[in-house]
């Protein structure tokens, strides 16, 4: 017990807090960069995904859900080291670890938000199209200007969620070097023989984006019940 | 008008109307009633193509609908639709989902479009509710502005699907005025209802469904007072 208490206030001035800290904010800058880019594309990707899940076409359909189960059925780990390591070594395809990163991120974000675009459009009540299609517009203006105004307002919150999984699921790219968060912090520990202050730093770098993100989705959730 | 001949609907094996054929001319109010499940909504829906036609044809004015090359969108807006749950567009205003027809379908301007929807806003009795949004209105408010939202497109007939049955009962009279009124105006319409005293009064003519088949047509009197076939004596008995 005795032990414990020493230990515990040679923490509070231990100079690891602020030895780490320059090195988890070189990483936390990649990883936003990592995780803005890709969710970007994600978006777009699975904007199209989801909306082909919807197609009345058979093959549309059936590629477009073989990639999200494919994606949903596989940990993002396996994505990232097959892009990076497996392309290269069979196709000779190479990528830079952060273009990796990227990809990797977008194709992932993609397949989850494909489901949540095809929740989104499929949760507005099908008198909606009718009502549209019945004052005679076309199918793609009721999806315009009527279905997807509705279905976007009830996906934000979703996408703001997967917005927050995508960033932490960065930090498995520590394994292919591409020097975010996670990867800056190890080279700290490796250099010093430190653990516990710069993990737990770490943790705090995380929440300190993560917990406003949350803050205001909450908020926009309020506002939506209302 | 329209003129539907030998109109056959199938969801898979349920065969839902079966030898339907009626004629509705200008200016002409058809009600329509039978038990639920009747194929009454279903007939309705086929008349502008939101239920696809297994075989038969459906004439609107000119041109028969079930043929695979008209043009849908151009179609529709001949014929205007009521729906029992109203439908009208959350995100949009009152003024928005009267205009948005007129603005996108026919190419309107907004200021053209806005003028016109206000004064269809007054005939329905709520040109004040114009910039509010429809979660704000009662039920029968709905319904009204969906009347003038469909009207907004000008079209030639007018389709109600059981416009009052999701009405609170002390709200059904505005929309049924409404009705009135647009049937004084000499509109063409054909009404799905289980108003029979709006079906005895308006309507020129009362069609009796049961069963996807049309089982007994006449003018209202002669329906109410006087029903010819048995199934249609069974069914008035249980709700007058």
């Amino acid at each position: 017990m005795h032990d414990l208490i020493e230990h515990l206030m040679e923490l509070t001035t231990s100079p690891h807090w602020g030895g780490v800290l320059p090195y988890l904010i070189e990483g936390i800058q990649i990883t936003l960069y990592i995780t803005f880019i890709g969710v970007f594309f994600g978006l777009i990707l699975g904007i199209v995904t989801g909306l082909a899940r919807l197609s009345k076409s058979k093959i549309i359909y059936g590629l477009a859900t073989c990639y999200i189960e494919v994606i949903r059925g596989t940990p993002i780990l396996v994505q990232v080291l097959f892009i990076y390591f497996a392309l290269a070594d069979f196709f000779g395809i190479t990528f830079d670890h952060l273009t990796a990163g990227i990809i990797a991120i977008a194709i992932n974000a993609g397949a989850y938000v494909a489901e949540i675009v095809r929740g989104g459009v499929a949760s507005i009540d099908k008198g909606q199209m009718e009502a549209g299609r019945s004052i005679g517009l076309s199918s793609f203006q009721t999806m315009r200007y009527i279905i997807w105004p509705q279905a976007l307002k009830r996906m934000i919150p979703p996408l703001g969620n997967q917005f927050i999984i995508s960033l932490k699921d960065t930090s498995l790219f520590a394994v292919i070097s591409t020097g975010e968060a996670v990867f800056m912090g190890r080279q700290y520990v490796a250099t010093t023989g430190v653990y516990f202050e710069p993990y737990f730093m770490m943790g705090l770098v995380y929440l300190s984006i993560t917990i406003p993100c949350m803050i205001i989705l909450r908020a926009y959730e309020r506002k939506l019940d209302v | 008008m329209i003129q539907v001949k030998d109109l056959y609907k199938s969801f898979g094996d349920l065969q839902v109307l079966k030898d339907i054929n009626v004629e509705v001319k200008e200016q002409e109010v058809v009600c329509v009633i039978g038990p639920s499940g009747s194929g009454k909504s279903t007939f309705l829906r086929c008349l502008n193509l939101l239920e696809e036609v297994t075989s038969g044809e459906v004439w609107i004015e000119d041109e028969n609908i079930a043929d695979p090359s008209v043009n849908i969108n151009q179609l529709r807006t001949k014929v205007g639709m009521v729906f029992q749950h109203f439908n009208l567009f959350p995100h949009k205003t009152v003024l928005e989902n009267v205009t948005i027809g007129p603005i996108k379908v026919k190419g309107e301007a907004k200021e053209k479009a806005d003028i016109e929807a206000v004064s269809l806003l007054e005939k329905v009795g709520l040109a004040d509710k114009a910039n509010d949004y429809p979660r704000s209105l009662s039920g029968g408010q709905k319904q009204r502005v969906a009347i003038a939202r469909a009207l907004a497109m000008n079209p030639r007939v007018m389709l109600f699907d059981e416009p009052t049955s999701a009405l609170d009962p002390e709200l059904v009279g505005d929309v049924l005025a409404v009705m009135k009124d647009l049937a004084k105006e000499g509109m063409t319409m054909v009404v799905v209802t289980h108003e029979m005293g709006f079906a005895r009064e308006v309507g020129d003519r009362v069609i009796f469904m049961d069963e996807g088949y049309m089982i007994e047509e006449g003018d209202p009197e002669q329906i109410f007072n006087d029903p010819q076939h048995s199934r249609t004596q069974a069914f008035l008995s249980k709700i007058l």
